[in-house]
């Protein structure tokens, strides 16, 4: 597990090291986006409860509901900011 | 089986995640990097859905048909609502719609830890994990719902108590001590993980509403990493790889994100956090500018620039707020006509986002290769006839080089004035998003066109057009 986290601490690093700052806003969106997996983890929570524990489903599908605003909302928006980069070329 | 066939999806899923994130990075593979990463995260919720068995022998995994049908329906719910509020915001409200995406991500991960509490006293280890994954989620959540509320207005000044400081360290130690105290006490005790989530709460809003505007992308930014990490506590738990890479992955490369802006606001990222601007407000109106300030008129413009060779555009946050980034473009391409070169400086925190007003001038279809960077542009203002600085305002402020007692001094700033004439372009005199006098108003190449910015570029369009 330990390896899983410096491996991707250091890709992480390398990936954003030369970005220009033009991109800043669309990577940060991106990467918010990206950060939605959190959403597996409240799927894994409502698979893993009683079925009849009607409270705890509730929560977990306020946690799923969330999640998916995150996920969702992060790459529609993420794309509408570059679909703006890509509309130029054609018309110019 | 299902066990190798998720995990196998996990590797893609995480795979697409880094693909996903590298094509962000340049402008041609952009939109697909973000295409792919969605898609790799497509995969994995699907995957986790259908095929996830929980390798713990105390959970048993199952799915029945309500447990399913509350999945598909909070999916289904999120799509709609996520869909629909990006679709619609306006690109102006960009920034705090992350911010508020952000928070629900942060959010999210505090419910799971919420969650996983009580059937995990027992296990220090993983008690641990869950107080960090609350922690981190909730102050993400309540600060991350803070810069909204001050990047859309709600909140339009930001508050301070007295020894702000000292509250919000003893906040921040008093809640990872609870959070210890649980962890290592092993009680099952529901009231005190709800009083750590509320602390939490409480701190994140403590932390966020005395940093001052100009600071928000850097707390945004900053969030953003917090909620990677949460994410990532979060495949700790479940021993979950694809939550652990994505959620490093952010918070590595966010981490990264906000050290970068804050060099190019140079200032160090502690300064922004505990010292924020306005503290020093008082002290920096010490030097108050002296001397007058000119009017122009809005024909006096357009000879002035009808007659140039060169024009410089500076576009702020007041070019944003007035949604004046189409006139802008139009004002350019009838400069270009009359054979004026003009160029966009950009600096680095230009907006409320960098790279904020990148997107805007793209929307509106202004050619890549106008917008220059400020190390690029700096030394053409010598050169340059006019500079048009619309809405912006402490990235020209020349206290950032000359004033030491300035609270922004030794950013980096956009010369302007080494350029034959300014034209600054403001609604008001008020003092810019740091809340600092500008002296450079003041100059006396500097003509002030007062105004919304929309209103006064479309005149000036008019005026030049009868030319």
């Amino acid at each position: 597990m330990i390896y899983i986290v410096i491996l991707s601490i250091f890709v992480g690093v390398e990936v954003i090291g030369k970005v220009p700052s033009v991109l800043h806003t669309p990577l940060m969106s991106g990467a918010n986006a990206i950060h939605g997996v959190v959403i597996i983890g409240s799927i894994i929570v409502m698979l893993n409860t009683e079925a009849d524990n009607i409270l705890l489903l509730s929560l977990g599908f306020i946690a799923v509901v969330l999640g998916t605003l995150n996920v969702v909302g992060g790459f529609v928006v993420t794309d509408r900011m570059l679909e703006m980069f890509k509309k130029k070329p054609k018309k110019s | 089986m299902n066990q190798y066939i998720l995990e196998i999806i996990y590797l893609i899923a995480s795979v697409t995640f880094v693909v996903g994130l590298k094509m962000l990075s340049e402008p041609q593979s952009a939109r697909k990097g973000n295409l792919w990463a969605a898609f790799g995260m497509t995969l994995a919720i699907a995957g986790t859905i259908f095929l996830y068995e929980s390798k713990d022998p105390d959970t048993h995994t199952s799915r029945e048909s309500i447990k399913l049908a509350f999945i598909f329906a909070g999916i289904g719910l999120g799509t709609i609502i996520g869909w629909a509020t990006a679709k619609k915001v306006k690109m102006t409200a960009m920034p705090e719609l992350v911010s508020l995406f952000n928070g629900m991500g942060g959010a999210c991960a505090a419910l799971i830890s919420l969650l996983e509490f009580h059937h995990n006293v027992g296990h220090p280890e993983r008690i641990a994990v869950i107080m960090a994954g609350m922690i981190i989620g909730s102050v993400s959540f309540s600060g991350s719902n803070i810069t909204f509320m001050i990047l859309n207005g709600t909140l339009s000044k930001s508050y301070r108590m007295p020894n702000y400081n000292i509250i919000n360290t003893i906040l921040m130690l008093v809640t990872i001590a609870a959070g210890i105290y649980l962890t290592v006490s092993g009680t099952d005790s529901m009231i005190l993980l709800l009083l750590v989530f509320l602390l939490a709460l409480v701190y994140g809003i403590s932390f966020v509403v005395p940093i001052g505007g100009a600071d928000m992308p850097v707390v945004i930014s900053l969030l953003n990493s917090f909620t990677g990490l949460a994410a990532a506590f979060g495949g700790f738990l479940y021993g979950n790889q694809v939550m652990l890479t994505g959620g490093i992955l952010v918070g590595s490369a966010g981490t990264l994100l906000t050290v970068a802006m804050c060099r190019a606001m140079n200032r160090p990222l502690y300064s922004v956090i505990f010292g924020a601007f306005g503290e020093s407000t008082a002290t920096a109106s010490g030097g108050q500018a002296t001397g007058s300030i000119k009017d122009i008129s809005i024909t006096d413009v357009a000879v002035l620039m009808n007659y140039s060779k060169k024009v410089v555009i500076v576009p702020g946050y007041g070019l944003a707020v007035a949604q004046a980034q189409h006139v802008i473009h139009e004002l350019e391409e009838l400069l270009e006509e009359r054979g004026v070169e003009v160029k966009y400086a950009i600096h680095p925190v230009a907006g409320r986002m960098p790279g904020h007003m990148n997107v805007l001038l793209a929307e509106s279809n202004v050619d890549y290769g106008k917008l220059a960077e400020m190390d690029d542009i700096n030394p053409e203002f010598a050169t340059t006839d006019v500079v048009l600085v619309v809405g912006a305002n402490d990235v020209v402020n020349p206290a950032a080089k000359t004033d030491p007692s300035s609270p922004i001094y030794g950013m980096p700033i956009l010369d302007v004035e080494n350029a034959k004439h300014i034209i600054v372009n403001k609604r008001s005199m008020n003092a810019g998003y740091a809340g600092i006098e500008n002296n450079l108003f003041y100059n006396p190449k500097n003509n002030m066109l007062f105004g919304d910015a929309k209103e006064v570029l479309t005149k000036l369009v008019a005026e030049l057009k009868t030319m």
